[in-house]
């Protein structure tokens, strides 16, 4: 891996997971542009001032009318939120597309800050499944446990959990970063196409399984590797990026990790292209 | 999908009939096809508990076939005839619902095996449970539905599992309802939520074994298995252990006994479980929402790791 501190964006977008490719003509997908990120606004997002503080009381509410109170808040200039009394509610917090400050104390059910792009979320609490799904920038902490399929699908952003997690963790994930604390489950990184695990504890069976790109490190012990998941050597760069990462995700800051494992895809069972599937179909 | 829930008090007794109905309503939305209960009542220990049916609910959304109430009636006589010849004295008759009964017996065996096969011999009858402390209580409806319907929020125990159901591989009917009992043992029942793939296999050894299925709901098969492993002299979480390998499929399950509560997760990992552990209480159930009807307060959960058995006495 190259040296973060003196590579191009492009480069260092790249080696940090993230996706810089442009199809051109073929294609309305747009990919990340670390050239135009700051000036990327969503459509209907607001202008919050993350001075501005407020806390929100959940315990009556329903999840969607708790997501909608804090669409209304962000839509008053609320940059600070803070929720009380989650109890365990499923899919709070999802959708957000705007850049705020959002602090749960309590745990979340099922599907919390799914399909996010952009908030800075601290849980005070555990998650359940499917934490942070499609999530595709900013960062999510959790202090205590996640469910599985904890980050499937991330495409971006940093997701921390000081705990440990479930089953199939980053299963699917498609760039940014995981970090857990912990132990994981069995399968974690299940056919990942790219972006990094990072794990301090112990693995369960199947690491890696049908990975096609990506990198995982491990600090414990490995359950089993699953089909076409290979040991890498562990660079000096890769070292100094973890480094950074712990040091940045608060986490493990004193972990030793010139002995962690690296893990990448053997790519035995490859066979995949930048082609959508349509297009795929257009190309038969 | 279908939900699960179970809680055990250790050193004390609770609510628990109140408190799984709290934790099975919070879980609805996972199946209300039918919902169950198996709960571990305080009792003096002297007499046997028997829950049985003479017939089905065949009311809204039910898969069974309507029957005229009056071969209930028939039945129960039956049932009645049958435990006078085999020395079964009725203490105390309490017949909630025309097809659903509650016997306590004054009847001294150890083991239960010909007692069940000659009650349910008869046609139509189908013990749901029979025990010195288990109760299992199922119908069709959600949660709260069946708790009204049969006052349940008013027993007391130690310990107590629970099943929202909704059918996947069977009909919708009591037979096919968690919890089940695990024939022929006292006081042992199971809660499933998942698939099991080998169950045809399976459930054919075990018939040559001559053990005995009342439904063709995949679940029951975790009983029976048990059930066999204990037979032939495991103790409880070695006939669990074995079922992560004995079993295919996907699966987080529940056993209970007299006195102890177990749980075990299938080698991928594929069905939720969240978990509270205490010096005084273990909670869990397929979602954190359900431990929190019971524990509001900010609480530590975890999720059991793949291929993962625990038990945990009163």
């Amino acid at each position: 891996m190259a040296n973060l501190k003196t590579v191009s964006k492009k480069s260092k977008a790249q080696s940090m997971g993230m996706h810089t490719e442009v199809l051109t003509g073929r294609t309305q997908q747009k990919f990340f542009n670390p050239d135009e990120a700051e000036n990327f606004y969503y459509f209907g997002t607001y202008d919050v001032d993350f001075n501005k503080r407020t806390d929100l009381d959940v315990k009556d509410m329903t999840a969607p009318e708790a997501n909608k109170e804090i669409d209304n808040l962000m839509s008053q200039g609320y940059g600070t939120i803070v929720i009380k009394n989650p109890q365990g509610k499923h899919s709070l917090g999802v959708g957000i597309l705007n850049k705020l400050n959002l602090i749960f104390e309590g745990s979340l059910g099922y599907f919390g800050m799914g399909s996010c792009d952009g908030p800075i979320v601290r849980i005070n609490g555990r998650v359940g499944w499917s934490c942070a799904e499609n999530l595709m920038a900013g960062k999510v902490v959790i202090e205590k446990n996640a469910g599985s399929c904890f980050g499937a699908a991330i495409r971006g952003g940093d997701l921390i959990c000081k705990g440990s997690v479930g089953a199939r963790t980053g299963i699917d994930m498609k760039g940014g970063t995981i970090i857990i604390g912990g132990d994981a489950g069995a399968f974690t990184g299940f056919m990942m196409q790219r972006g990094r695990i990072i794990i301090l504890g112990d693995v369960g069976i199947n690491l890696g399984d049908s990975m096609y790109d990506g990198t995982i490190f491990i600090g414990g012990e490995i359950g089993s590797y699953g089909s076409d998941a290979v040991d890498a050597e562990l660079t000096s760069s890769d070292q100094d990026w973890l480094r950074r990462k712990l040091k940045v995700a608060e986490i493990g800051e004193n972990f030793d990790v010139s002995k962690m494992k690296k893990i990448v895809a053997g790519k035995k069972l490859w066979n995949y292209d930048n082609l959508e599937p349509t297009e795929k179909k257009g190309a038969i | 999908m279908c939900g699960i829930a179970g809680l055990i008090h250790r050193g004390k007794s609770s609510n628990v009939g109140s408190e799984l109905q709290g934790m099975l309503q919070a879980l609805k939305h996972r199946g209300e096809d039918s919902t169950g209960y198996a709960l571990y009542g305080d009792t003096d220990g002297k007499n046997f508990i028997m829950r049985f049916k003479v017939g089905e609910n065949v009311g809204e959304g039910s898969s069974s076939v309507m029957e005229d109430v009056s071969v209930y009636d028939e039945r129960k006589k039956i049932v009645d005839q049958t435990l006078a010849e085999i020395g079964a004295k009725v203490i105390k008759e309490e017949r909630t619902l025309p097809y659903s009964l509650r016997y306590e017996l004054d009847y001294d065996v150890k083991d239960l095996l010909e007692f069940s096969q000659r009650i349910e011999s008869i046609p139509g009858v189908e013990i749901l449970s029979m025990g010195k402390s288990l109760e299992v209580i199922k119908d069709l409806g959600n949660a709260k539905m069946v708790c009204d319907r049969y006052s349940l929020d008013k027993i007391v125990g130690t310990h107590a599992i629970g099943h929202a159901r909704m059918a996947t591989e069977s009909g919708v009917d009591i037979k096919s309802a968690h919890p089940f009992w695990g024939y022929p043992f006292s006081d042992v029942s199971v809660v499933h939520n998942g698939q099991l793939t080998n169950y045809w296999n399976n459930r054919r050894v075990l018939e040559n074994k001559g053990m005995r299925f009342m439904s063709e709901c995949d679940s029951e098969l975790i009983a029976v298995y048990i059930a066999e492993k204990m037979r032939d002299g495991a103790t409880l979480e070695e006939g669990m252990k074995a079922s992560l390998t004995g079993l295919d499929g996907v699966f987080t399950y529940f056993v209970a006994t007299k006195d102890s509560l177990g749980m075990a997760k299938d080698t991928m990992a594929a069905k939720p479980l969240v978990l509270y552990e205490s010096d005084d209480l273990v909670a869990m159930g397929s979602e954190e929402i359900a431990i929190r009807s019971v524990l509001p307060q900010e609480i530590d959960t975890y999720d059991p790791f793949d291929g993962e058995v625990k038990v945990w006495q009163i």
